[in-house]
């Protein structure tokens, strides 16, 4: 995984010095709140609704041990001692301390890790697979292009300001793990027919608001020209993106109203201008990167066979660890989703559990999912056994990988200012309705939002739950048919909201109809794209 | 009543305005009737609260209870982890919030 140079070490270690200064002018009143404000939102730090919170990037989800642990202290020294993994593959805390947060950044710069870019109308953390270099089917490892972005974005003088805030994924598999086409910018790495690396272009998706899947507008831009294609994206948006109105400045709607083709054809113009300019780094810098996402040494000899003897293991290893590319390996997936548990959530013991089994059994990295899970990416089949029984005895064997229990949820009117309900307590309790009935359901993705900017990616859910606020009572709007995957779509309501327990048993009585309607091998989302939404809205509505 | 709330600028606590300081405890809140606006303005100016704000409020013989169920959830904490509230003893201190 990347180390930090020497560049980059003394731009984060100056940035803490900033911002410690910028803290201490705050607190002696020498700066007001006005003024303080987007220098402390520079810098990843909210004023949330029970305190200051801070978001912590982790690029494209991958960290190691000692990064997690560092994660782990400090909850403990900071926070109340538990962080909140998100969908954008970042860590929260939601206690900060003001005062405190400038001696928190400088332990987290001594681990190569920052806050910067969190926040604000910039481009924020890269994200990407969760199985980038372990997944058997992806053409390349997307990290080292994902980490070649990451640092042409951070800083990024030109783009620190731009109409609303800007969210890249980058993957390399057919298989999109990534929700890359509900991004701002969703880049697939490809290989042509020659055998040439380059990146597919999806520009203009996202949830929110208006949700909008992005439309593909370049099929293969030469990888030597990734940073300069992405730079010309940028420039097109920042020119033209609305800033008169938050609510329609994101790249989405830019894109919509232009057009797809006139905004790809005014990209290309800015493109064929950048290429006189000289701005994409070469080659080698894409190969230094590179060398540090080399594969780790895998056991060549690795044996392939797997006790099967203990149901439970089996369980678990059938629902939660995927294909590797590798013999005798499988990438393992810590479900942050215990039945009644509060999604993305972990305390400071379990992430250093986390830690001590990457550490032990996966090469010493781990990953962040957008579904707020933890990934272990290169574990042997022959220790899945022993690590499956740490994780149980700490809480952290729940079997059910996109699943009914494998909820996203935000953090929603619990903790969020921006929020008009509760997402978590309906999470907790749909978890625990479903979970006698969750080997019957098979995958069934649902995702819960607190309000309509959609952290919980609602839209994306094959049964998406949006919270919304009627006089002060919170509601619920079921919605049904969204997919975040290669099957991208956008989930439909299905009619009138429902109070807390309401939309409880309204997602039972969904499930009801699927069980009773599905044919052989169907998921929900399969069944209700084949019959359509008048069988849901008869049982739900009558 | 008009009930003025903010956060701590040091800690970020969630405050309540008592009639001449800050406390964590809802029920200590006082009707800061028609000045609530420029109590506010005095106080962030003093930089002893961040981001005041007035909302509206009851009290009756359980004590003071926000209007909206967002500034109750600010006033007891998370209604889905009762040992991180102000109330971590009383399992059905989130009743309140409801």
């Amino acid at each position: 995984m990347y180390k930090y140079d020497q560049w980059d070490q003394q731009m984060v270690d100056t940035r803490v010095a900033e911002f410690r200064d910028q803290v201490s002018r705050r607190l002696a009143g020498k700066i007001t709140e006005d003024q303080f404000k987007p220098l402390r939102l520079q810098n990843g730090l909210y004023l949330q609704l029970h305190a200051y919170m801070l978001r912590v990037a982790i690029p494209y989800g991958t960290l190691d041990s000692r990064q997690m642990r560092a994660l782990a202290d400090i909850a403990e020294r900071y926070d109340r001692g538990y962080g909140h993994f998100t969908t954008r593959q970042n860590i929260q805390y939601n206690w900060i301390k003001l005062e405190e947060t400038p001696d928190l950044l400088a332990d987290l710069a001594a681990v190569e890790m920052h806050a910067i870019q969190t926040s604000g109308n910039c481009i924020r953390n890269i994200s990407s697979d969760h199985f980038a270099g372990a997944a058997a089917d992806e053409v390349v490892d997307p990290r080292p292009y994902a980490e070649l972005l990451r640092q042409w974005s951070s800083f990024h003088p030109e783009f620190i300001t731009l109409p609303r805030k800007f969210k890249i994924a980058v993957i390399a598999s057919k298989t999109d793990r990534a929700a890359m086409k509900l991004h701002d910018i969703g880049i697939r790495i490809v290989k042509n027919d020659a055998g040439e690396i380059g990146a597919e272009f999806w520009v203009g998706g996202g949830m929110g608001r208006t949700p909008m899947i992005a439309p593909c507008i370049n099929p293969f831009v030469p990888i030597e020209h990734l940073v300069t294609y992405s730079e010309a994206c940028l420039r097109v948006y920042n020119r033209h993106g609305r800033r008169d109105n938050k609510y329609k400045a994101r790249i989405k709607i830019l894109v919509h109203e232009l057009g797809a083709d006139e905004y790809r054809r005014q990209v290309e113009e800015e493109f064929a201008h950048l290429l006189t300019q000289g701005i994409e780094p070469p080659l080698a810098e894409l190969e230094r990167i590179e060398a540090y996402f080399a594969d780790p040494a895998f056991d060549a000899n690795a044996p392939d066979a797997l006790d099967r003897s203990d149901p439970d293991f089996a369980l678990w290893v059938d629902t939660n660890t995927v294909v590797h590319k590798a013999p005798g390996y499988v990438a393992a997936v810590i479900s942050l989703k215990p039945v009644g548990g509060n999604p993305g959530d972990a305390t400071a013991d379990q992430m250093r559990l986390m830690a001590d089994l990457a550490q032990q059994y996966s090469f010493d990295e781990l990953r962040v999912t957008h579904t707020q899970n933890i990934v272990l990416p290169h574990v042997r089949k022959a220790d899945l056994h022993a690590l499956w029984t740490a994780l149980d005895e700490a809480g952290l064997g729940t079997a059910n990988l996109d699943m009914a229990g494998d909820i996203i949820a935000c953090p929603g009117l619990d903790y969020c200012s921006l929020a008009n309900a509760r997402s978590i307590p309906v999470a907790q309790k749909l978890s625990e309705r479903l979970a006698p009935q969750s080997a019957e359901l098979g995958e069934l993705k649902i995702k819960i939002s607190g309000c309509i900017n959609a952290c919980g990616h609602h839209h994306a859910g094959h049964i998406g739950i949006l919270g919304v606020d009627r006089k002060g009572v919170e509601n619920y709007q079921l919605l049904f048919g969204g997919s975040e995957a290669d099957d991208t779509s956008l989930a439909k309501i299905v009619g009138p909201g429902f109070d807390e327990a309401g939309i409880v048993d309204a997602v039972e009585t969904a499930t009801g109809v699927y069980l009773a309607r599905r044919t052989e091998g169907e998921r929900f989302l399969d069944t209700y794209r084949r019959i359509g939404i008048e069988p849901f809205k008869e049982a739900l509505y009558g | 009543m008009k009930i003025l709330t903010g956060n701590d600028l040091k800690s970020g606590a969630v405050t309540w305005w008592t009639g001449y300081d800050w406390s964590l405890h809802v029920e200590d809140a006082v009707d800061a009737g028609p000045e609530a606006e420029a109590i506010a303005a005095r106080e962030e100016a003093a930089r002893r609260v961040n981001a005041p704000y007035v909302i509206e409020g009851t009290r009756d013989e359980n004590g003071v209870r926000p209007a909206h169920i967002k500034d109750r959830i600010r006033a007891l904490g998370p209604t889905v982890r009762p040992d991180l509230t102000l109330k971590p003893a009383d399992p059905k201190a989130g009743n309140w919030v409801i």
